[in-house]
Formats: structure tokens, sequence, C-alpha cells
């Protein structure tokens, strides 16, 4: 362990250093204060993980932290997942360059939480182990579901990954002016390191520690921005319209058709209850009241940092736009208009300047690095517990195996996951990816969302009519989106926008609606007319299962020390 | 779980009150919540120009900001609600199944 961690930090050195010396050459000067918060933030992390190492012990640890983590840590944690540096700076642009369209946005992204609260944040405590397969496979066949579960797992993490390392790969080379390859090899190693030696323990910290740190810094933009203008939305919102505007007020092109908006409300919604990585925190708290507590304050955190982000949109509007330091020069000398350095999404990071100086500069983006970090990491485990708890020891083991080899394999699973993770990020470098976060949300609400609603609430469910109707909501996710304006129309036709659409085979960007009905119908029609005596038998398990979701008789506990 | 003791668990009315209390509390907030938003989405997919209009004729700010602000917090609360209910009255509810399983 300790020889791994500096041979990281020797490595890591090197690589700032090689670049300080070509800096000079390079067109994005090093930002040292960055650097320096950067260092400080991975040392810490370092640090976590080095004292998780030492706790986790069991595979019980390793997957769950123990079970010990309380409400309040677990909600910080379970925002730190939902508040990636894509949503941080992909919002905070939207709402700069859209401006209401981007408070639409983030409040899809919001109204999941509440049901999962009321529907299955309970049933799911209560029935699980590690993974939201556990629930699903309860009563139903393990093989076949578990395997369908740790493929819809594997494929939404798969893809999740590739758009946040692709994403940070970029950020780090614009911030710390690294190269794009070191910087994806970079947040792949330590993504492993965190996961492997630490565990979820290190996991969650990890991701408490960030969620902390970009709450305070958007919190500091945010007052910082609203101090100008004396607290008064009023004058801000007047100036804003002033350098852009009016329309910036107002609902524009984000939800154009009534098919459209329901699309991508379910999208979100369930989608957000099928994430793998956020089901599995769930498991970190010891009881069905503190995984209440933990979605009450995950809300309350995501909820005002989507405020932040609407706050810190409208403040670059009226201290970055149209200001000749942030200002592309290049491009506004084409076209007249006022693009920013590094585009919209970079709206908050130059924000970050305008208010604090160098100093804040750095430090937001070694917070936004930090919560690359963190967020792979969760992704990371989710998949690598998906790879070891439900293919290797469920299915192809039948339950026969001990924890010590079950972790070993979630240990090279995550190694792997890494390798792959770097290899995509690379590889996929110079493609399009906006459509891969939308496909990882479809797939998550088409295939393991009505599994698993279903699998907690209906008694009739086979598991003939999971893993067809699963099947069939998964393939009818992934088709739309290969046949929509995303894929067929932007990569395959090469075009963009309105004629993006036209050309698509399926004109709607986001398939939920229709994916998310196959899925329905699909487990439904297969359930019922299921006659076989081990279907039987499924239903009649309803009953036990029904009473253990409900009351918490018989659920895992949290471990002894 | 024992064929009788799931039998006891149902004939239990602690546990069937649980169930129904249970149930349609999260019935009735999911369908708030599902009302709140897709009311607010399909307004915008309708009538796009309504959520613009200005809250006085002399001020830019727009009916849409503090209703998607209200759809924000209108979230939290409801979170507030459920998990204040049911860190009470419905783990009071189950503790007292888990009580009545153990004296047997």
């Amino acid at each position: 362990m300790q020889r791994a961690l500096t041979f990281l930090i020797l490595s890591a050195l090197t690589l700032f250093a090689s670049d300080a010396i070509q800096g000079e050459v390079q067109k994005q000067g090093l930002n040292m204060s960055a650097i320096v918060m950067f260092f400080i933030f991975v040392g810490a992390t370092l640090g976590i993980t080095y004292w998780a190492a030492k706790r986790t012990k069991s595979a019980k640890d390793f997957y769950t932290a123990g079970g010990g983590i309380t409400g309040f840590q677990n909600g910080m944690a379970i925002a730190g997942d939902y508040m990636s540096a894509a949503s941080f700076l992909g919002i905070s642009g939207l709402v700069y360059s859209k401006g209401y369209d981007g408070l639409i946005y983030s409040i899809g992204f919001l109204v999941g939480w509440p049901i999962i609260l009321f529907m299955i944040a309970e049933p799911l405590r209560n029935l699980g182990k590690y993974t939201f397969a556990d629930v699903a496979s309860y009563r139903l066949k393990q093989g076949p579901i578990r395997t369908l579960a740790a493929f819809g797992s594997i494929t939404t993490v798969i893809l999740y990954l590739i758009a946040q390392i692709v994403g940070s790969g970029k950020l780090i080379q614009l911030l710390f002016g690294l190269q794009y390859e070191m910087a994806v090899v970079l947040v792949g190693v330590l993504m492993v390191l965190y996961v492997t030696f630490g565990g979820m323990l290190a996991t969650t910290w990890v991701q408490i520690v960030k969620a902390f740190l970009l709450l305070a810094g958007a919190t500091f933009m945010a007052v910082a921005v609203m101090a100008h203008y004396d607290f008064s939305f009023g004058s801000l919102f007047s100036h804003a319209t002033e350098l852009k505007d009016a329309s910036i007020m107002s609902p524009g092109k984000l939800v154009s058709d009534p098919i459209s908006a329901i699309s991508l409300a379910i999208a979100l919604m369930f989608g957000t209850a099928g994430l793998p990585h956020i089901l599995m925190r769930f498991f970190t708290v010891s009881d069905a009241k503190e995984a209440r507590k933990s979605v009450f304050y995950a809300t309350g955190f995501i909820g005002y940092f989507y405020i932040l982000t609407f706050i810190i949109g409208f403040g670059a509007i009226v201290m970055v736009f149209q200001n000749p330091q942030y200002l592309d020069m290049a491009k506004h000398a084409v076209d007249g208009k006022f693009p920013i350095l590094g585009g919209n999404d970079m709206a908050a990071i130059h924000l970050s300047h305008a208010v604090g100086g160098d100093f804040f500069l750095g430090f937001i983006s070694a917070v936004a690095f930090a919560t690359i970090l963190a967020v792979v990491s969760g992704l990371t485990l989710a998949g690598a517990s998906a790879i070891s708890h439900d293919l290797y020891a469920s299915v192809w083991k039948k339950g026969q195996v001990d924890g010590m080899a079950e972790m070993r394999v979630s240990k090279i699973a995550t190694v792997a996951l890494g390798i792959v993770a770097i290899i995509l990020g690379i590889a996929f470098e110079k493609q399009n990816i906006a459509f891969v976060v939308g496909l990882a949300f479809a797939i998550a609400a088409s295939a393991n969302f009505p599994i698993l609603f279903l699998s907690m609430y209906w008694r009739k469910l086979t598991t003939r009519g999971a893993v067809i109707g699963g099947s069939l909501g998964l393939l009818t996710a992934v088709v739309l989106v290969i046949l929509g304006p995303s894929v067929w129309g932007e990569i395959v036709m090469g075009l963009k926008d309105k004629e993006a659409v036209a050309a698509a085979i399926f004109p709607y960007k986001y398939p939920a609606l229709f994916s998310v009905t196959v899925a329905f119908v699909g487990i439904w029609f297969f359930s019922i007319t299921d006659k076989s005596e081990s279907a039987k038998a499924e239903q009649e398990a309803f009953e036990a299962q029904f009473i253990r979701s409900q009351t918490g008789i018989g659920a895992e506990g949290a471990s002894e020390h | 779980m024992r064929k009788e003791l799931v039998e006891q668990i149902k004939n239990d009315p602690n546990y069937q009150e649980l169930v129904a209390k249970r149930s349609s509390f999260s019935i009735i907030l999911t369908v708030a919540m599902l009302v709140v938003y897709f009311a607010f989405i399909l307004t915008i997919a309708f009538d796009p120009k309504l959520l613009g209009t200005p809250l006085s004729s002399d001020s830019v700010t727009t009916i849409g900001i503090p209703i998607g602000m209200g759809v924000i917090v209108f979230a939290f609360v409801l979170t507030g609600i459920y998990t204040k209910r049911a860190n009470s009255e419905f783990d009071d509810l189950a503790n007292k199944i888990k009580n009545s399983v153990k004296d047997n």
C-alpha cells in the first residue's frame, strides 16, 4: 500500500514537473494555487484511503463500509455522487447560455429523489445486502436475474464512466495544462487506488469531503455574486437581461414538445432510481431509518446545489460574458459573438476567477478535479460489485464462496474496470459523447428500475417475466438511442439540432417513455402467462419478502466493530 | 422466514395498520410530486410563454423563477414530511411487530 502511494505521488510529481517544463511554450499558463490545492486534496484522500484500508477487513466492509455510515453522512455522499463535475459545470454552463432552461433541466434531476424515498429506499435497505440485484433476485432465480441486473449495472457504469473520464481529461487539460492521456491515466490510477485499498469506506469519505468542498465553493461564488447586487435577485436579473436579452428569463427550446418532455422526465426520475452506484449507497447505513434520512439530506443538498448553480450561471452572465478577460478572441474575431475561453461549460470556472482571483480559481479547479475522482470511484465500486458479488459469487459459484475470495475478485474487477475506463477514455477523446449519459439513464430506467420496483411490490412477478421484460426494455432503450437524433442524426449523418431530429429514424432524443413502457408491459405479460411450478413458488414467496421489506425483520445489520 | 411466522405477522393488526398507512401515505406523496412536476413541465411544453410572464410590469423577473424554485423546495419539504412521520409513527409500529415476534 505505502509503496503504491509513494509511486503514485512520485509519478504524479513527474507528470506535473514535465508539464511545467513544457508549460512555457503552451498557451495555458499553470495555475500554481490549483496545483498546490490539488496535491493537498490528493494527499488527504490518499490519507483517507490508508485509514479506510486498515478498517476494511471483510467483504461487508468493502462493499458497504461496514454498514455504519450515518444518514447525514450518506446523504452527503449520495448528493456528492449526483453533483458530478458534469452537473456542476454543465448546468451552470446551461444557465449561462440559455438562462431559465438550465433551471428546468436541474429540476428534472431532482424530482426523482422524493419518489426514491417514498417507494424504493426502505424496501431496498431491508431486503438487500451489497447490490440492488440482491433485492431483484430475492425470491426469483438467482442465475438469470443477477446476470441481467449485473449486465444492466455494468453497462450503466461503463457508459457513465466514459462520460466522466472524457470530460475529466478535457477539464484537467484545460485547467492544469496537463496532457489529455496523462490526465485520464491519473484519474484512472487514483480511482483504482481508492477503491481497491479503501473500498466503500474510502469511496464514501472521499465523496463526503468533496461534496463539502463543492458546496462551500459554490456557496461562496453565489454569495459573492449576490453581494454585488445587494442580495436582490431583481437587480441581478435586470443586469443579466441588459447584457443578453429577456429570453433568458423564460423557458426556451429545452422542452420542445410534450412527448419529449414526458420522456425526459421518466428517464431522469426512473433512471435515478436505477443507478447502481446510487442504489448501493443505501446498504452503507444501519437501517431503514437512516436510509430515509439519507434521502432527506441528499434531496436538501442537491436542491440547494441546483439553486446555487442557477445563481452561478447568472453570475457568469453578468461578470464573465462580454468580459474581455475571458473572451475567446480568435472566435470573436471570426463571428463577432462573445464565446468564452473553453466553451460554455467553463462559465463557472471563469466566474470563480472573477469573484476570487487566481487563488479561488485554483480552489474551484481542484474541487472540480476532486469531484471527478470521487464520482468515478463510486461508479467503479458499483461496477466491480456487480462483477464480484452478482456474477462471480452468486451466479458462477452459486454462493459457495467465502467473503475474502469475493473481495479479492472485486479488487481484480476494479483494476480491470480502471484499465477499461482508461482505454475507452482515450479512445473516445475526439468522439461526440453527448448521448452516453442519456443512454446510461435510459438503460437504468428501462432495465434496472422496472425489475427492482416490481420485485418489491408486485406479487405476480416471475423470473421469466423479469428476464424477458427487462431485456426487452434494455434492448429498446439501446436501439432507440442509436436510431435517434443524437447517434443517427448527429454521429451517423453528421447533422445538428433540427436537421439531426428530422434525419433520425426515431425522432425523439429520450427513448425512456417508450422503452420503460416496453419493459413494464413485457414483464407483466411474460409473468402472468408463466404457469410453471417455479413461478408459483416465486409468487408464494412474495408474502415473506414483503413483510421483511416493510418491517425490516431479518434485514442486514451493521457490522460489529 | 417460517410459514407460521409469516401467517402470524400477516394477521398482526399492527402490521396491517403499518402497511395500510404507509402505502396510502407514500402514494399520496408520490402523486403530489408527480402532479406538481408534470404540471410544471407540461405547462412549459404546451404554453412556453406562460412562465415567461413578468412578476410585475416593471420587473424582468418572470413568474417562472419563483415557480421553479418552488418545485425544488416542494420536493425537499415532501421528503421531510415523509421522513418525519416514517421515523416516528411507522418505525414505532414496526418495532411493535418486531417485539411481538421476539416474545414467541
